[in-house]
């Protein structure tokens, strides 16, 4: 007989249209509490690494930038360094700083971005639209600079494809001043709100250890209090020459990364206004012939964490193998340690904290021992609001109407 | 540890390694046959001790290699270990995930587009190939086309 099939089972995934990837993870309950998770990934696997290698060595970037939409900097960018690298090329001074300005233009929207849904998640509709409001001057800049709200496809072997123009700078420092002041209200109103302190504090907690052990990156490890972060360990593009904080919050907890993420935010308009304000004159790009045999890697901090790319060559115009690797692949497989002892309603947003996820949670669905479907995905959405209503009952605040009133 | 201090620690496992290649200060390559490089894993991941990135399989014309990624963040350095497998016929090496979960994934990811066996894995199920991919068809060999 098999045993599994007693065991009662959630299951979450396998699509959601609003995300990047698609996930199924099977959910072990006992009583509300998850015993055990096994996940399922590749239903939208593209074969990317085997394309890579029928494409010549400048057509690249624009695939891997497709990866995904919202890093589509970030890869792109580890691909050129990596054959910079082989090749050894510089790329121009000027390159650098736009790189860095693209860069740090899509971690504030990934950021907001992310805050936007995790908002929705717990019943926060305000954050959301509010948060997904401001993103949008951040897209348009990149639109002006690029061409493109995303897949910039901006970062090319030697340098860059548009540069920033110099006409656009004092928009730019407009803009971020405004998005500043935005993401300063948002953070005040999350960090001073005795609800969400209630709500996310010690949940989906991933200790340093299993941190280490998941080797997990990003924001996901910052918020579990390791120190790492490859735009200050190993730097690239303009980071060396510019003075910014690397944010780390020991806790672990959704909160902590919730507030690594929010801080980080600042971090990144500290950088961008550095940048554009330092932007040196000169070329953008510089010509590229051949690129020789060898192999080398290259690493980008993405907004979920660190990107990394292995290119060899063989002295034709294609690479021979192209490894890619995206923080998601390290940074899902530890919900083994967070999700584990939490309650189902915890569930949606311990996924959602590690900012993949979202794929997972519009076809939620509680399956119980006759494969019947128990709770779907409104119901898990409604049980994690309940749980924010009861919160705040607790607390003697205004009920989920009046909501509002805790961002203002 | 500064980058010579590093450098003086991997020294330590010499006599498990081919040859020691150093292209730029902060990227290390350490070449090895695939009967030691479980224990080369080890010594990375618990006595360096470095942040496990990733593995690279390459079907290279006479044998496999995989490349296990390591990043020694205190120096920013890659640290890459790349384990050769002669049998090309039965590919096998030691799995690295019962000392090394953040492993799991990439191991079931190679061994489905590449063919090759982990031992002693934990779990050596699909994990990207679709259910209805045709058996022994390994789709980043050299011999399936693009």
């Amino acid at each position: 007989m098999n045993k599994s099939i007693k065991k009662p089972v959630l299951a979450v995934g396998p699509f959601h249209p609003l995300q990047e990837e698609m996930e199924f993870f099977q959910l072990t309950v006992d009583g509300e509490i998850v015993t055990d998770i096994d996940v399922r990934i590749s239903y939208n696997h593209r074969g990317i690494e085997k394309i890579s290698e029928s494409l010549q060595f400048d057509q690249v970037p624009f695939l891997v930038s497709r990866i995904c939409g919202i890093c589509s900097a970030s890869h792109p960018l580890a691909y050129v360094q990596a054959v910079e690298d082989i090749a050894g090329i510089k790329p121009p001074e000027r390159a650098l700083y736009v790189r860095t300005i693209i860069n740090e233009l899509e971690r504030i929207h990934s950021h907001l971005l992310w805050v936007g849904l995790g908002g929705h998640f717990i019943g926060y509709d305000t954050v959301f639209m509010w948060a997904w409001k401001y993103r949008e001057p951040v897209l348009d800049l990149l639109e002006e600079i690029t061409g493109n709200r995303n897949n910039y496809g901006n970062v090319k072997v030697g340098g860059c494809r548009e540069d920033v123009p110099n006409e656009l700078v004092p928009k730019i420092l407009k803009e971020l001043d405004q998005i500043e002041k935005k993401t300063d209200m948002l953070t005040k109103a999350v960090l001073d709100d005795p609800v969400l302190h209630a709500r996310l504090k010690g949940v989906g907690v991933l200790s340093k250890e299993d941190a280490v052990k998941y080797a997990v990156t990003g924001p996901t490890a910052r918020g579990s209090g390791l120190d790492i972060d490859v735009r200050r360990d190993d730097p690239y593009a303009a980071y060396a020459d510019l003075d910014w904080n690397v944010i780390v919050q020991p806790a672990g907890d959704v909160f902590a990364k919730a507030v690594v993420r929010l801080l980080e935010t600042f971090e990144s308009i500290k950088i961008v206004r550095q940048a554009i304000t330092k932007l040196p004159n000169g070329p953008v790009a510089v010509e590229v012939k051949e690129i020789p045999p060898g192999e080398a890697v290259g690493h980008v901090e993405a907004p979920r964490g660190e990107t990394f790319h292995y290119v060899r060559s063989d002295g034709g115009n294609r690479p021979v193998r192209h490894k890619i690797r995206a923080p998601s692949y390290v940074n899902v497989p530890s919900f083994k340690a967070s999700c584990i002892g939490q309650h189902i309603a915890d569930v949606t947003l311990t996924l959602a904290a590690v900012d993949p996820c979202y794929s997972c949670t519009e076809r939620l669905a509680v399956i119980d021992r006759h494969d019947k479907i128990t709770h779907d995905y409104q119901a898990l959405l409604k049980l994690s609001r309940e749980k924010t209503a009861l919160i705040k009952k607790e607390l003697g605040l205004p009920g989920i109407k009046t909501e509002d009133l805790q961002i203002g | 540890m500064n980058q010579s201090e590093l450098n003086n620690k991997l020294a330590q496992i010499k006599d498990k390694l081919i040859a020691f290649e150093q292209p730029a200060a902060n990227r290390i390559y350490l070449l090895c046959e695939s009967e030691n490089a479980f224990v080369v894993n080890r010594f990375l991941f618990e006595q360096v001790p470095a942040r496990f990135v990733i593995a690279t399989g390459i079907d290279s014309d006479n044998c496999f290699e995989i490349i296990y990624h390591y990043s020694y963040d205190q120096t920013g350095c890659v640290i890459n270990l790349k384990a050769f497998i002669r049998d090309r016929d039965n590919p096998s090496i030691e799995s690295i995930t019962p000392f090394l979960p953040a492993a799991e994934w990439i191991e079931r990811e190679i061994h489905d587009v590449l063919g090759i066996d982990f031992r002693n894995h934990p779990n050596l199920k699909r994990l990207i190939l679709a259910d209805d991919w045709p058996e022994g068809v390994y789709p980043l060999r050299k011999e399936v086309k693009k």
